[in-house]
């Protein structure tokens, strides 16, 4: 492990970015969609996921200390890439491309969002419910950050799904990567519909 | 009907490693059938600019003349190729020749690819059975793996992959996807695996297979049609189970 740091720690961020983050990115917003079915029902889910026992130590082992590593080396590999899309337009590199941009609007998305939520509610400034997150979308600026932020973290997460299942070795044949690249793009839409739909209502009441 | 047709040729030269590149423009007499090597030896042989000025002849590299050696690749009007297999008729003209800008220049049209033969012996790119007494015959090649590796031998370390590859560049010391496929070629042959930790371990050094982020262009722009992100994906699943044996121990990790 030792005489291997760089690859390791590359593995680790690909790992990282599934298990845990992905599947807290995916439980947190079927979380949030309580709201839909009215706000006594999210503040329920939202306290039953704020009461958890050794709260903080899920929340360090399994959101902050995860995210931290998985965005730091992100943002340089962000650096040491050159990228190439008017020379080569193929849709791969698109994606390539898309995924270096999402993780960076994601980054400042997430900053701000754990800011205004995660750290006022542990300063005492907010309470945890619904009632937060309506002052905050019904900022017409704010519910569009939070829509270009939402899906900029999905897409980074499905797209960030399929490198997974490459970078792995799972999906090794032309075909069945192509074949992730369905499936992944209907876990984008799937799970960007959860999100939205939530912002939605957390916006409009609807 | 007195008037010679001309072919335009505008070169991206640089007098030497360290000077500045400059565009110069010619225009070179049209022969059927031209190839852009043909274009250049035109040049070579009276080197003019479009200006009618004298010039000093644009240096290239080239060797089988027949798209196997990967000696004089260059990009040609936006897209890295070899020039030999460049027929004029088939490009758009003015014809742009760049060198391929991953690699240093040396002169011209010259790049050095150095860090692609480097990157062949990070990966222990052969098979070694030099020894002091005669080894007998070596094991057999089941065909059908035989004809997939096959194709991947086909690779003549012509850069085009590493110039198309994003994560390739004078930031990263990624060795890019010619040298991953290489590996996997000489862990497919049945003597060479009998080394294939070692050149996993290659693999796993820095610059080795995670510089890969899937930009897939390799694939798209290989001159021989290799399979480099099956071969990417292979080695991926390859050097996981090998690190996995390293850390856990195993009985088959050599």
């Amino acid at each position: 492990m030792a005489e291997h740091r760089e690859y390791f720690y590359r593995r680790l961020h690909s790992l990282l970015g599934v298990i845990p983050i992905g599947i807290f990115l995916i439980q947190h917003l079927v979380v949030n969609h309580f709201a839909v079915y009215g706000p006594e029902s999210f503040n329920k889910a939202a306290s039953f996921m704020h009461d958890l026992p050794f709260r903080i130590v899920l929340e360090t082992v399994i959101i902050f200390l995860p995210i931290l590593f998985h965005a730091i080396l992100g943002v340089y590999i962000v650096f040491v890439t050159r990228n190439n899309i008017k020379r080569y337009g193929f849709f791969r590199n698109w994606m390539f491309y898309l995924q270096r941009v999402t993780g960076i609007i994601t980054l400042i998305f997430i900053s701000w969002h754990v800011w205004e939520t995660r750290v006022q509610i542990g300063l005492g400034n907010a309470d945890l419910d619904y009632s937060l997150m309506e002052s905050i979308l019904t900022n017409p600026f704010m519910f569009w950050f939070y829509v270009v932020g939402v899906i900029s973290t999905v897409f980074h997460f499905a797209n960030g799904l399929w490198s997974f299942m490459v970078s792995w070795g799972f999906a090794q044949s032309p075909r069945s990567q192509k074949i992730v690249t369905y499936a992944t793009l209907i876990v984008f839409l799937a799970v960007s519909y959860i999100g939205i739909r939530s912002l939605i209502t957390f916006a409009y009441g609807v | 009907m007195a008037e010679q047709k001309t072919v335009k040729f505008i070169i991206t030269r640089q007098d030497s490693p360290d000077s500045a590149p400059y565009e110069e423009t010619f225009n070179v007499p049209y022969r059927k059938n031209m190839n852009v090597i043909s274009g250049l030896m035109a040049i070579r042989e009276n080197p003019v600019n479009a200006n009618g000025e004298k010039t000093t002849p644009v240096y290239w590299d080239m060797n089988c003349l027949e798209e196997v050696c990967g000696a004089c690749s260059m990009v040609i009007n936006g897209t890295a190729r070899q020039s030999c297999a460049a027929l004029v008729d088939e490009l758009e003209q003015p014809i742009r020749l760049e060198p391929m800008s991953t690699f240093p220049v040396v002169r011209d049209l010259i790049i050095d690819r150095e860090r692609m033969f480097d990157a062949l012996k990070q990966v222990k790119a052969w098979i070694p059975i030099d020894g002091t007494h005669d080894l007998g015959p070596g094991p057999r090649m089941p065909e059908k793996k035989r004809q997939w590796a096959y194709e991947l031998s086909k690779c003549m370390t012509c850069g085009v992959c590493l110039e198309a590859c994003p994560n390739v560049n004078d930031k990263s010391d990624f060795i890019g996807p010619a040298a991953i496929s290489q590996a996997r070629l000489f862990n497919a042959h049945p003597t060479g695996e009998m080394n294939a930790s070692e050149r996993l371990e290659g693999l796993m050094e820095d610059g080795g297979v995670t510089g890969c982020g899937n930009a897939q262009n390799c694939v798209q722009v290989c001159p021989k049609g290799i399979p480099l992100t099956t071969s990417i994906a292979a080695m991926n699943r390859a050097t996981n189970i090998q690190s996995f044996k390293n850390f856990f121990g195993s009985d088959n990790a050599h």
